[in-house]
């Protein structure tokens, strides 16, 4: 409100001054006009940067003094990125950000409708999905047992204490090897009717922190604790500077997070008030301001955390993009970040006392007759839960989304932070001048194919690569779809030459997999930079 | 369809064959986009944009470019001939005589760059990038008219090996390839592309008396068609050549003062581009179309256009102000007039190969391009124009300036983690 009239003010006085040019210039000559207006104009803008520079100086003397100038307007006039922000809508509360960069990638087959009980039987925890756990680690159970939701399965001879719990119960029937005898999925056949192991509870209010911690390595809590840098299970004797967690998911037909958290609001806010004893700083919500109407209010009205809204197209919902713009992860801070149902197992696990692994997965793309939401649990079996709901057979199952999950079969699992599954077409089609021709069947993030004049077509993609890899030729278009302050091409290349130095002064703590996912798929040179970064944190988390 | 795509590939000749499998496989994916799909360990679905539609926008944007170089060889040629000088008049000669010069000339760009490219992709066994196809399509319009194609296959030679492939290829090289055989052009062989007499295509001189030359079979064919249609037709040549002729470029004039300039070219003249010149680079309005079909579809950076454009003019002004000699007394806005600054700037600059490769860094690499420009046109006697020179010594420079910002990054991370740690 305010800013609209102070925009309309400055109109006002600009027309104002033209009206006073020319009722000055003597017999309305088109050139004397023309001077007075360009004079009106230079003693406009001289005085709106008098005004501007007066006001930082204000702002960096309150600064000083400690008080929070952020959002506090210390003068009528409008600042000049405040001129051309797109103003936040009516709903959000606090810091707001607007990101400009990004690209939203629109694919058929979003989850529709309610969500429906899903048929998977099987479940399975499955040792890779959780970086840094050693290939090989150690299986306290052994198939024929019998366990419940949230006995321990296995644990990781390097960290003995975090304990990897069944997330049903029920029978193990397999403990699956991949290459050189490495663990690749402990599965449980679920029972129709859950039982839960008995959780000793203590009061996160008032045990101490040790207590609090040995509980959740117990419990299997600790494994939804994500650390940053590098994306890996947290540590137990970490302490991070903050803990992060995003409400929206912007990727390509992510679930809508206000549907999956249906009913979980009390588990929700538990969850992040136990989160808040976990870490030195604060507890930041993430919040969605790109909508006509605010987001759930389990997100709006939770309490005890601290709380951004952001709009922008993706990955603006990626958690580390928001990292990035509150309190950026260096060298010497870490983060710790969960996905939202993770909070409410979290939750759970001191409001019912025991480990709930419920998940509400999204089974989407344009290949499913019936993209849908199904209500199961962590690790469930893909097959059991698509239950052969495709249109066509030459399909790529993805566990995730399009541009940062992985490549998974039938018969595997679910993986453990995954909340969706992705089947898009398989591309092995040769096209025929498909580099020539103008396209609007494939979706791009370039201003070059027709499609950009159309934002809001749907596509329905498919695998194929479009092109050859190539040597990096293009600059400027990884920093075009990253709302952060980093070089992306110059880091991928501080990374292919080994410039240790270079891979940290860019900021590689900053990133994973999923933020540079968009760059790889606009990528002109088709580079595997989610591979190429990757290599890069291993070496960084290596040496550090 | 498929029948097709069979009978093609069953000619794929076999792996150990690697120049003729390079070969194929540069024509193959030509014609094909391959059926490779994703891996599945980083994202499954790509983008339609690949480096061959980069490129063949950029092929796109300079046809214009082409159509009006082609014609304007020819006008050229008969105005210092005194024959057909307006626009419009012997149009059909105009085009037949410019392809006739054109033609070779693309051919031998693209026969020796592409061959010298496919030489190259089969001895390191990977495919052949398409790089060349943007360097050979520019590498004509660059030249002079009448260049000796064995000049032209030399520089072409010593850019693509030196320039490029010696380091490693398309997205390798330091600077730019299509400028870097045109300076060699340039030094190696001095009479042949400076002076007044190489702008305008077809005239010998021979003891300082010019005539036009004898014409030769494709002429004839060409006349034979045109006689069948009652059209006006080349004739035997050997006209002498018109006395009011001068075959000086306005670049050439202008150390003599604007009057000097406009005195011969009107200032419509050159900003349409029938004026002698290199062959893709005389009309203005029809290269800013180019750029900006570049910039629309977001191929080539606005930044460094803007910018050069931007230090072009803040040059030419400070020369004005300085007022030492009639070039510098020339008004800033007719600078835009003559000489090639929109095809360096829309073409050449944004190479993003060896262009700044940082957003800030593109604003003080185009900037530094233009004021370079003009201060070489202005000060410097030896060379008429100055966009050659300043953007190859932009080029050295861009890594340096990537640097300084890449830098200044890496400072703020460093305060950022310095104020954490406390």
């Amino acid at each position: 409100m305010k800013k609209g009239f102070t925009r309309l003010h400055l109109i006002t006085s600009f027309l104002f001054l033209y009206q006073l040019a020319q009722a000055q210039s003597p017999s309305g000559s088109g050139s004397s006009n023309f001077t007075m207006l360009l004079l009106a104009i230079v003693i406009l803008i001289a005085f709106f940067i008098i005004i501007r520079v007066s006001d930082n100086l204000v702002r960096i003397e309150a600064g000083k003094d400690g008080a929070d100038v952020d959002d506090a307007s210390l003068t009528p006039l409008p600042g000049v990125r405040d001129l051309f922000k797109k103003s936040a809508p009516t709903y959000v509360k606090g810091k707001y950000f607007a990101l400009k960069k990004g690209h939203n990638i629109l694919l058929e087959g979003s989850a529709k409708g309610p969500v429906v009980a899903g048929n998977a039987k099987t479940f399975a925890i499955q040792p890779p999905n959780f970086r840094g756990v050693s290939a090989i680690p150690k299986v306290e159970v052994e198939v024929g047992d019998t366990v419940k939701a949230g006995d321990h399965l296995l644990f990781d001879k390097k960290n003995p204490d975090i304990k990897y719990v069944s997330p049903v119960s029920g029978e193990v029937i397999a403990i699956n090897r991949g290459e050189r005898r490495s663990i690749a999925s402990v599965v449980v056949l679920a029972d129709k009717q859950q039982q839960y192991r008995k959780l000793n509870v203590p009061n996160p209010d008032t045990c101490s922190r040790e207590e609090l911690v040995n509980f959740l390595l117990d419990s299997g809590g600790w494994t939804l604790l994500r650390h940053r840098p590098f994306d890996v299970v947290a540590n137990t004797n970490d302490l991070p500077d903050n803990i992060f967690i995003s409400t929206f998911d912007t990727a390509p037909l992510a679930p809508d997070l206000n549907v999956v958290m249906e009913g979980r609001g009390a588990a929700f806010q538990r969850g992040l008030e136990v989160l808040g004893k976990l870490t030195k700083g604060k507890v930041w919500l993430g919040l969605n301001a790109n909508g006509e109407t605010p987001p759930s209010s389990i997100f709006t009205d939770a309490k005890g955390v601290s709380k951004s809204w952001f709009s922008g197209k993706h990955p603006a919902g990626n958690v580390g993009v928001q990292i990035h713009h509150i309190a950026p992860i260096t060298t010497k801070t870490t983060a710790w970040t969960l996905g939202v149902q993770d909070v409410a197992t979290f939750g759970e696990l001191f409001t019912e006392g025991r480990f709930n692994a419920e998940r509400v997965v999204a089974l989407t793309g344009a290949e499913l007759k019936q993209p849908r939401y199904v209500r199961t649990f962590i690790g469930a079996n893909i097959g059991e839960l698509l239950d052969g709901n495709f249109t066509n057979d030459h399909v790529r199952i993805i566990s995730g989304d399009v541009l940062s999950g992985s490549k998974t079969s039938s018969e595997s699992y679910l993986n453990y932070y995954d909340d969706q599954v992705t089947v898009v077409e398989e591309g092995d089609q040769f096209e025929m001048f498909g580099w020539l021709l103008p396209d609007l069947s494939t979706p791009s993030a370039s201003k070059a194919l027709p499609g950009h004049r159309f934002p809001d077509t749907v596509y329905k993609a498919n695998t194929n690569t479009h092109g050859e890899k190539r040597a990096f030729v293009v600059t400027g278009q990884y920093e075009e779809l990253l709302p952060m302050d980093i070089y992306p091409q110059h880091l991928m290349k501080a990374i292919l030459t080994n410039d240790y130095e270079k891979i940290e002064g860019l900021g590689i703590h900053e990133l994973i997999e999923e933020d540079v996912a968009l760059c790889e798929f606009a990528c002109t040179s088709k580079q595997p930079l989610q591979q190429i970064l990757r290599e890069g944190l291993d070496m960084v988390h290596e040496q550090g | 369809m498929s029948s097709f795509l069979d009978k093609i590939k069953k000619l794929e000749p076999p792996k150990e064959k690697r120049f003729l499998h390079t070969l194929y496989d540069g024509f193959f994916t030509f014609l094909y986009v391959p059926d490779h799909t994703t891996k599945g360990t980083g994202v499954h679905i790509l983008d339609r944009m690949d480096l061959k539609r980069t490129m063949v926008m950029v092929v796109l944007a300079l046809q214009l470019c082409y159509v009006f170089g082609t014609y304007n060889i020819g006008h050229q040629h008969f105005v210092a001939l005194g024959m057909h000088t307006s626009f419009m008049a012997g149009l059909h000669l105009k085009l037949a005589y410019g392809l006739i010069k054109l033609l070779p000339i693309f051919v031998v760009s693209m026969v020796v760059g592409l061959g010298i490219e496919f030489l190259y992709a089969a001895k390191k066994g990977h495919g052949i990038e398409e790089g060349y196809l943007v360097t050979g399509a520019l590498i004509p319009l660059i030249m002079p008219p009448d260049i000796p194609l064995w000049i032209l296959a030399m520089s072409i030679a010593f850019a693509v090996i030196l320039g490029k492939e010696a380091f490693g290829g398309t997205g390798m090289n330091v600077v730019n390839i299509a400028l870097l055989s045109r300076v060699f052009v340039f030094f190696a062989y001095p009479t042949t592309i400076s002076g007044d007499q190489c702008w305008v295509a077809g005239l010998e001189y021979a003891g300082g008396k010019g005539v036009g030359e004898t014409y030769g079979w494709a002429q004839h064919f060409f006349d034979w068609i045109f006689n069948g249609l009652g059209w006006a037709t080349f004739g035997e040549g050997g006209r002498a050549i018109a006395d009011a002729f001068t075959g000086a470029t306005p670049l050439g004039l202008a150390s003599q003062g604007w009057e000097k300039v406009t005195s011969v070219y009107s200032p419509m003249q050159m900003f349409w581009g029938a004026i002698p010149g290199s062959i893709g680079e005389t009309s203005k309005p029809l290269i800013i179309v180019g750029a900006l079909m570049l910039i629309a579809t977001g191929i080539a950076s606005w930044r460094i256009m803007l910018s050069c454009l931007i230090g072009a003019v803040f040059m030419a002004m400070a020369f004005n102000w300085w007022g030492f000699d009639a070039f510098m007394n020339i008004p800033w806005y007719y600078h835009f007039y003559m000489g090639s600054f929109w095809f360096a700037v829309a073409f050449m600059a944004t190479d993003p190969v060896t262009a700044s490769s940082t957003n800030t860094g593109k604003w003080i690499y185009g900037f530094f391009i233009g004021a370079l420009g003009i201060v070489i046109r202005v000060m410097n006697p030896a060379y008429p124009e100055g966009w050659m020179l300043a953007i190859l010594f932009m080029n050295v420079f861009a890594p340096l300036i990537d640097h300084f910002v890449v830098e200044s990054n890496i400072k703020r991370r460093q305060k950022i983690s310095a104020a954490a740690g406390n």
